[in-house]
């Protein structure tokens, strides 16, 4: 398959969010409902993404959004997963089926965002001691050990 | 005290009778897990049933930091991350800003990035082959490659004044130019450094006690390490062509004629010697750049110190000495990063441990961490 097909391909399986793959302008992305993740997720490693590089989460305020970075060594291109996961009780379906890299990197995401990974073998924090209150990459993370920076600009 | 009992417990072997397990704590301070880490086995006899890494002791909270902090201020943060390949993380951060902010490096810039990148490449493997030849006991190659180390530690010190933490690459270009005369120098240092891989690779690679321990031992699958997510030396040493250099092209990459070693076994063996291997061509690639480098300004003339990008988000990526090393960047369109996150070529790696450790006696877990090569600084962040 090269980058032609899969972009047709994509497009009509998803005739919204119709992806763009360019090397100039970044990778392509793909934005799904939460519930269909991992059939997306699924349906791109059939298409020959065999490596998810990257799982991580953003705060945006009233959803967690949910990043995936998934390369195919075939077409040499890569290609975001995106999802928002609601900031109540925040948990989306984990990957670890698909791609077992995703095993530790979920379990940074739980540690530092507070998003549980349903399906996942081994949920327990990475980074962070087991007792650790709170989930410091949260924009409203509060510690009183945390340095408020003067403004120089 | 590093090496410590945790329990002992009567259990069933496989064939009904009974067994009696150990549960040992390696680390966190232990030479050979080269950092902080700590691995907790559970021991059949001398023989390795079940490990758990455990990680986390030098985590700085880098990625929240850098939310605090301007994009230029990041860079020095940069450096703390993988601080044997610190020039690496300094531009796959600066790459994402400049996708982020449409910054045109100027093309000496690119070129003096990717001499320090290859210089930096040649540094991070000695240090690697060189401590985990010293985990087996084998001190001789581990004077050997620090001599060869230290030399560029040198000749980076010239470059910018630090010798771990170069804070070097910038959004834009380079901090400085070339000295006068470094170029020289650093043709002198590939020159001999040939024939110091020649020396070690007869001396380590050759030597029958050092390929008794390393071949056979910790063998990654190819597959396996497509599906762990495995890059740089750990993937390509269990056959996996894939080479950011090469697959993705960026920089000025494609103007080098250099080949990707690839192993074939997949075991410890296979990932030292090709981390030799690619030495070898990163001396190539340091020829070819200096022969070809333009005249030209070593940054953008006139680009303001705060950047402050469109919001949007870019994700950008290098092989460095490890690995594919990315960074996502967020941004708000303030001065400050909205989110910065690193995807860390060693944390990605070193999940395999728990995998590849099992069937293997305790002695040869510090070959199984020493192949995989991890530095605590980029696993924890």
């Amino acid at each position: 398959m090269n980058i032609d097909e899969l972009r047709d391909h994509l497009c009509g399986q998803y005739p919204d969010l119709c992806p763009l793959f360019s090397i100039e302008f970044g990778d392509g992305t793909l934005q799904v409902e939460c519930r269909g993740l991992y059939d997306a997720a699924a349906d791109l490693k059939s298409l020959g993404f065999d490596m998810l590089g990257m799982v991580t989460a953003v705060d945006r305020g009233e959803h967690f959004e949910m990043v995936y970075r998934l390369t195919s060594r075939e077409m040499s291109v890569g290609m975001f997963l995106k999802c928002l996961v609601p900031r109540d009780k925040p948990h989306t379906r984990s990957l670890y089926d698909l791609w077992p890299a995703a095993l530790w990197q979920e379990r940074e995401v739980y540690d530092l965002f507070g998003i549980e990974f349903d399906g996942h073998p081994d949920l327990r924090r990475i980074m962070l001691p087991e007792d650790w209150v709170g989930h410091p990459l949260r924009k409203d993370y509060q510690d009183e050990r945390i340095i408020k920076r003067p403004d120089y600009i | 005290m590093s090496l410590q009992i945790e329990e002992q417990r009567q259990t069933e072997g496989p064939d009904g009778r009974p067994r009696q397990e150990l549960v040992v704590n390696v680390g966190p301070s232990h030479p050979s897990t080269h950092g902080v880490g700590r691995v907790v086995v559970h021991l059949d006899g001398e023989v390795i049933t079940k490990a758990d890494m455990i990680i986390g002791y030098l985590h700085r909270g880098i990625e929240k930091m850098c939310e605090n902090r301007t994009y230029l201020q990041v860079v020095p943060l940069t450096d703390r991350l993988d601080y044997v390949g610190s020039m690496y993380s300094n531009w796959a951060y600066c790459r994402a800003v400049e996708r982020l902010a449409a910054i045109r490096v100027p093309e000496r810039a690119e070129y003096i990035r990717v001499i320090v990148a290859e210089m930096q490449r040649i540094a991070s493997h000695m240090m690697s082959i060189g401590s985990a030849a010293a985990d087996t006991a084998a001190a001789t190659l581990f004077i050997y490659s620090f001599d060869e180390r230290e030399r560029i530690i040198e000749l980076f010190e010239e470059l910018c004044g630090a010798r771990l933490t170069y804070n070097y690459v910038r959004p834009g270009g380079v901090a400085f130019d070339l000295p006068e005369g470094w170029t020289d120098s650093v043709l002198e240092f590939t020159k001999a450094h040939r024939k110091a891989l020649d020396l070690m690779d007869r001396m380590y690679f050759g030597n029958v006690i050092a390929r008794g321990r390393l071949k056979g031992v910790a063998v990654l699958g190819r597959d396996d390490a497509v599906a762990w997510g495995a890059s740089g030396p750990v993937a390509r040493g269990s056959g996996v062509d894939w080479d950011l250099r090469k697959h993705d092209s960026y920089s000025v990459y494609p103007r080098f004629d250099f080949n990707v070693p690839i192993g074939e076994n997949g075991d410890a063996y296979d990932r030292a010697r090709t981390r030799l291997l690619e030495c070898y061509e990163s001396c190539s690639i340091i020829e070819q750049a200096i022969e070809q480098m333009p005249t030209g300004p070593h940054k953008v003339e006139g680009q303001p110190r705060l950047i402050m990008p469109r919001a949007g988000d870019a994700y950008d990526h290098i092989e460095s000495a490890r690995g594919s090393l990315g960074v996502y960047i967020v941004a708000d369109g303030s001065p400050r990063p909205y989110r910065v996150k690193f995807r860390s070529p060693a944390f990605c790696n070193l999940a395999l441990v728990p995998k590849l450790a099992v069937g293997h006696t305790l002695s040869d877990l510090v070959v199984v961490l020493g192949s995989l090569d991890p530095v605590f600084g980029e696993v924890d962040r």
